[in-house]
């Protein structure tokens, strides 16, 4: 099968192009670095199908950079390259097409972006460009799709013209000339997005900015979570599914084995969905009364951010501070991913530089940062009993972050390099590419937690019913009460922890634990051990021994920071 | 006011131009900076600087990149005179 490469300069919109392209749904966001791994993905070609491949962005061929290693490899296994280039910054992009057209593979050019350019005062003579690179131009929008039809049709046509190789200087000069011919820039206006932009660059302007921009949307956030739950989730499942699961309790005789595994326990007759602990019951309601509306709301907001480009204004503001706990300012663009799941943020860590960073920065996230489903499972149970419980929490949890860090920069060898980025234009972001990745995430968590959530209901009704639990109560005791003043039982919760860690702090509230104690519990069942899912890309990302330490600094936080909770507070 | 001495991009102010006469430091900096459009010849602005040594933040063509501190003493540039 002939091989096709996407190749073409961090956040380009390749990503975009690529789901474009071949259907493949993919994750574009607007800060470079999105895509770290390569994904594959096929296209007809008139009757021929082919592979096509999205290569990590890149300035250059020459590899200065993990990203650029990959790419540099991936391009001697493919047939034909598209050069995606951002239309709005022809100059630096043009680069790399020149690198690429010294090479012996054919090669034709994408000017995406396209949109852009006109209201940007930026021109661009499409067809004298085609005569002096030699290769087929064809300007798109990936967004939309415009263009992307000619540029399939004209693939055929891709060329590599005859080239001698150049040094890195002759190349940059004939950069210049080509775009002195080829580009005509307009003078005009500062439009409000560029004013925004440089103020939210500006530390006297940018930091208010940014603590805005994170109490709104924490704001939003709490309220769509809030409001899906109050108005649509709960009258949904209190009118619709309490009767069904009624009738089917009755239907069981009302106890026994299989009852106590699908509905659990009755509370004065009637199912409570928070502490029934049945499959079918709270094995249900959690996933999707209670963690899904703030998925949703969680991921709504980030999109938002992700697609207008803020996030990396905001590692810029927060560089120094990143600086103090070993990482650089970037690294809060996976500790953000991290606040809806641990997953995709350690996998994210990649686009950092230095193993040590991606080290710290991905034991940080799986120790401090909670993930959207026990953030909801927390403001719904902490959040009960006060706000000033649930600013423990978040308090607690943050301290332990920056401490962490602290420490961790001491301990792990190495240096973290300095902060060298491109901070993206700020973009109105489009709304069905906005909703097309809510819905692949959304989409992702039902497909992924839903079936572990059951699975971890299930096995904890059946142990329940066993007796194993209070077995391990028994052994854990010590730790258990005696360090952390949360009662025997408790146990249950940390066990269902590996598994997942909303089912694990929703099983705190049959305890009938104090406010203090949830806040304990809480911080605890949060930091203690990843929960599987967040386990596995751990040990992928880190290996066998990041795994260990990652580990092994865990469970001494945790207890650590659990004892000293319970002596300050209970 | 003419302002002949090159001076770093870390001692411009914010708002000011100039043109990168040279790259302290070796060619791996270089070659990062390079392919970020940051190179001698090229006309940059700052737009701001972080306090507490944090990262300067400058414009390059279209295009703006944050630069840390440190690299940020190693760029110099020869200052244009400000337009009244
Ligand atoms: N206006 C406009 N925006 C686009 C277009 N194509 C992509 N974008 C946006 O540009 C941003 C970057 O897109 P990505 O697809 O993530 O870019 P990428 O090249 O894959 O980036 P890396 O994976 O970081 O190399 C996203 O916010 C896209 O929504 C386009 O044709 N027009």
């Amino acid at each position: 099968m002939r091989r096709i490469l996407l190749m073409g300069n961090p956040n380009v919109g390749k990503s975009a192009f690529f789901s474009r392209l071949t259907g493949t749904k993919v994750i574009a966001s607007n800060y470079p670095g999105t895509t770290v791994g390569f994904t594959k993905g096929s296209l007809m070609l008139g009757e021929e199908q082919v592979e096509v491949i999205d290569v990590p962005g890149t300035y250059t061929l020459e590899p200065t950079s993990k990203a650029e290693e990959v790419a540099s490899r991936l391009l001697q296994t493919g047939d034909v390259v598209i050069n995606v280039l951002d239309a709005t910054n022809m100059e630096r992009n043009l680069y790399l097409t020149l690198e690429l057209l010294e090479r012996d593979i054919p090669v034709i050019v994408a000017l995406n972006i396209w949109d852009e350019t006109k209201h940007r005062g930026i021109e661009i003579n499409t067809a004298r460009l085609e005569e002096l690179l030699g290769v087929p131009v064809v300007p798109t929008v990936a967004l939309t799709g415009e263009g992307m039809k000619e540029l399939a049709n004209r693939i055929p046509e891709a060329a590599s013209p005859e080239m001698t190789e150049r040094t890195r200087d002759e190349r940059w000069a004939a950069v210049g000339s080509i775009i002195n011919e080829v580009q005509t820039l307009s003078h005009r206006h500062h439009t409000w997005l560029e004013r925004l932009q440089d103020a939210s660059l500006k530390p006297l302007t940018g930091l208010p900015i940014a603590v805005m921009v994170l109490a709104v949307s924490f704001v939003i956030i709490r309220s769509i979570g809030e409001g899906l739950i109050g108005y649509v989730m709960e009258p949904l499942f209190d009118r619709l599914w309490t009767p069904v699961m009624m009738e089917l309790s009755e239907l069981l005789g009302s106890e026994g084995f299989w009852h106590d595994v699908l509905i659990g326990n009755l509370f004065d007759g009637a199912v409570d969905y928070s502490q029934s602990m049945g499959v079918l019951t709270t094995g249900l309601f959690i996933p999707l009364g209670a963690v899904l509306p703030y998925i949703l709301a969680f991921y709504l907001v980030l999109g938002v951010l992700e697609d207008v480009g803020y996030l990396p204004r905001l590692a810029v503001l927060l560089d120094n501070l990143m600086h103090r706990i070993g990482l650089h300012g970037y690294a809060i663009i996976p500790t953000m991913l991290g606040l809806g799941c641990c997953v995709p943020a350690i996998m994210a860590t990649r686009i950092l530089e230095s193993r040590r960073e991606r080290l710290i920065t991905a034991t940080l996230i799986s120790i401090a940062i909670p993930c959207a489903a026990s953030q909801a499972m927390i403001i719904g149970l902490v959040g009960e009993q006060g706000v000033q419980y649930l600013a423990m929490v978040y308090g607690t949890l943050f301290m332990v972050w920056l401490v962490l860090g602290f420490v961790l920069n001491r301990t792990v060898r190495g240096f973290s390099p300095e902060i060298l980025i491109e901070i993206p234009p700020y973009r109105i972001p489009h709304w069905r590419a906005m909703l097309q990745k809510l819905w692949m995430r959304v989409y992702g968590f039902l497909r992924e937690a839903l079936p572990i959530i059951l699975l971890a209901i299930l096995v904890v009704s059946i142990l329940i019913s066993l007796g194993v639990f209070d077995k391990i109560a028994e052994v854990t005791a010590p730790v258990v009460s005696g360090i952390f003043g949360l009662p025997e039982a408790a146990v249950v919760a940390i066990v269902v922890g590996l598994l997942r860690k909303d089912i694990a702090i929703g099983l705190l509230a049959p305890l009938a634990l104090s406010a203090d104690q949830l806040v304990v519990g809480s911080v605890v069942l949060t930091m203690f051990f990843p929960c599987i899912a967040a386990f596995v890309v751990l040990a992928r990302e880190l290996g066998f021994r990041g795994l260990l330490m990652a580990i092994g600094v865990m469970i001494a936080a945790t207890i650590v920071v659990g004892g000293l909770l319970n002596v300050v507070l209970l | 006011m003419k302002e002949d001495k090159p001076i770093t991009v870390r001692h411009m102010h914010a708002g000011q131009s100039g043109k990168v006469v040279e790259i302290l430091g070796g060619t791996h900096l270089f070659n990062r900076l390079n392919s970020l459009g940051i190179r001698p010849g090229k006309r940059i602005t700052k737009v701001s600087s972080m306090f507490l040594r944090g990262p300067v933040t400058v414009r390059v063509d279209r295009s703006q990149v944050a630069i840390g501190h440190g690299m940020a003493g190693k760029i110099v540039v020869d200052v244009e005179e400000k337009k009244p």
